[in-house]
């Protein structure tokens, strides 16, 4: 199995600040109201350390990358 | 023994069943445990507060996860504003809820049941209360009350484990989901109080119900909630309410996170859960909500919409901003008439809104809107200035 990673927001501490988007414009865009859109799918092997960086540098901690394997599981 | 019926037994009017009643009919409270769980699966009780998830698959889940620690919560918050089914249920066969709830219990190893009921559901928080005093001790210490605000996310799983844990009905972000991770850290049964009805009558039979309740609403002689038979006509059930009280336009089936359908097809649909969904509709809640052609639809939906924007919890930026900036294009368009723009900002801010809140209640609100843009197309595409909201 191959180690592919995907972003996830936690929609209620991210704050809309952008800086993810600025970070990572290829797999990042903001919506009409400034909170992040993330592109579906695995982040490219060569923007992964961009991702860390989107990850480490939200001001609210708002954003993870996680194993693209585990697949969101249907809420209850 | 035949299928029962959930409002069988005394006259309804006379309120809330007394145990001994309830006893003498149905006898006593069957064994919950792991056959049960393989009894529901097997029936396939999907859930009914909207979801439809099915019961049987939820309950495994919350066994395997309980290590007896495990929280059952009686869903009775009922925040969907036209649907009166949980509420009827909840004052008038007390009883069958708290049989489905100790069933649940006792089958996922729960130490605690939770009543979650609106609390402004007078009748309905009187009647259960009253129902668990007649109740044994030993029940009586497994169950304990909570008081739902009159918030349409109220009734969300997570939030109904927020408001237990912290006094606050709004929903936390998930995964994970409240199965796992409920009340307390606990595995937690978040189940409305119509299924847990449900699960005490084929605890008793062995066999499936085949009723559900609905709510009939809007432009019918005789609004109220009925229990009809899976599969019945749409059509079938609004002759029960007594038929149109005058030429209906259009059915929204389910609520408000529901679909528009107009009146000639949605007549002959099947109220029957598996059925909807292959026609890629679903019952929701269960509330036929009737429209008549004498009002407009498109101010009708810009009312909702203002109606939706103002239940968002106020958590997630997308849903607070979007759903604000749709019911705002909504109503623009109502008042003063469609434009092209606004049409186009309706169109673009439903795809961005869409799957981007903690809870669902951004997406039920933006497939309400796009049912409702594709069954009244014409009547945005050329609506004309109204001078006054009509909501």
């Amino acid at each position: 199995m191959s180690k592919r990673f995907e972003l996830a927001v936690d929609r209620i501490k991210c704050d809309g600040r952008g800086l993810c988007a600025e970070i990572l414009p290829e797999v990042i865009r903001l919506d009409s109201w400034g909170y992040p859109i993330i592109a579906p799918g695995p982040v490219p092997e060569h923007l992964m350390g961009l991702a860390q960086r989107a990850v480490d540098d939200c001001p609210v901690l708002a954003i993870v990358l996680r194993r693209a394997e585990i697949q969101r599981q249907k809420a209850t | 023994m035949s299928r029962l019926r959930l409002l069988a037994g005394p006259d309804l009017a006379a309120g809330a069943e007394r145990l001994h009643s309830h006893v003498g009919r149905l006898g006593p409270l069957p064994k919950g445990g792991h056959s049960l769980i393989e009894l529901l699966v097997r029936t396939e009780l999907a859930g009914r507060g909207g979801a439809g998830f099915l019961a049987g698959l939820k309950w495994r889940a919350v066994a395997h996860a309980s290590r007896g620690s495990a929280v059952v919560v009686a869903n009775g918050a009922e925040g969907e504003p036209h649907s009166k089914k949980d509420r009827l249920l909840m004052s008038t066969r007390p009883h069958l809820i708290l049989d489905g709830a100790l069933l649940a219990a006792a089958s996922v190893h729960a130490k605690e049941i939770v009543l979650y009921i609106g609390e402004e559901h007078h009748s309905a928080l009187r009647s259960m209360t009253g129902a668990l005093a007649e109740r044994t001790a030993g029940e009586r210490r497994l169950i304990r009350l909570a008081r739902a605000p009159a918030r349409y996310v109220a009734g969300d799983s997570s939030a109904s484990v927020h408001l237990v844990d912290a006094g606050i009905a709004t929903p936390t972000t998930t995964p994970p989901p409240t199965r796992e991770r409920g009340v307390g850290g606990a595995a937690t049964l978040v189940q409305n109080v119509e299924t847990l009805a449900h699960v005490a009558l084929i605890a008793r039979t062995g066999a499936a119900t085949n009723t559900v309740l609905v709510t009939v609403a809007g432009a019918v002689r005789a609004p109220g909630v009925l229990e009809v038979d899976t599969g019945i006509a749409v059509g079938d059930a609004v002759q029960l309410a007594g038929g149109p009280s005058e030429p209906p336009r259009a059915l929204l089936l389910g609520g408000y996170f529901g679909r528009w359908i107009e009146a000639a097809d949605a007549w002959s649909l099947p109220i029957d859960p598996p059925a909807l969904r292959a026609r890629g509709l679903s019952l929701g809640c269960a509330v036929l909500g009737v429209l008549p052609a004498s009002q407009c639809p498109v101010c009708e939906v810009a009312g909702i919409m203002r109606y939706l924007a103002s239940e968002s919890s106020a958590q997630c930026g997308p849903c607070f901003f979007g759903l604000r900036a749709l019911a705002d294009a909504c109503t623009r368009i109502a008042e003063r008439g469609t434009d092209a723009g606004d049409l186009q900002r309706l169109q673009r801010w439903s795809a961005e809104v869409q799957g981007r809140g903690a809870c669902k209640h951004p997406d039920g609100a933006v497939m309400f809107l796009q049912s409702a843009m594709k069954t009244f197309g014409d009547d945005f595409a050329h609506h004309p200035a109204h001078l006054r909201r009509s909501a």
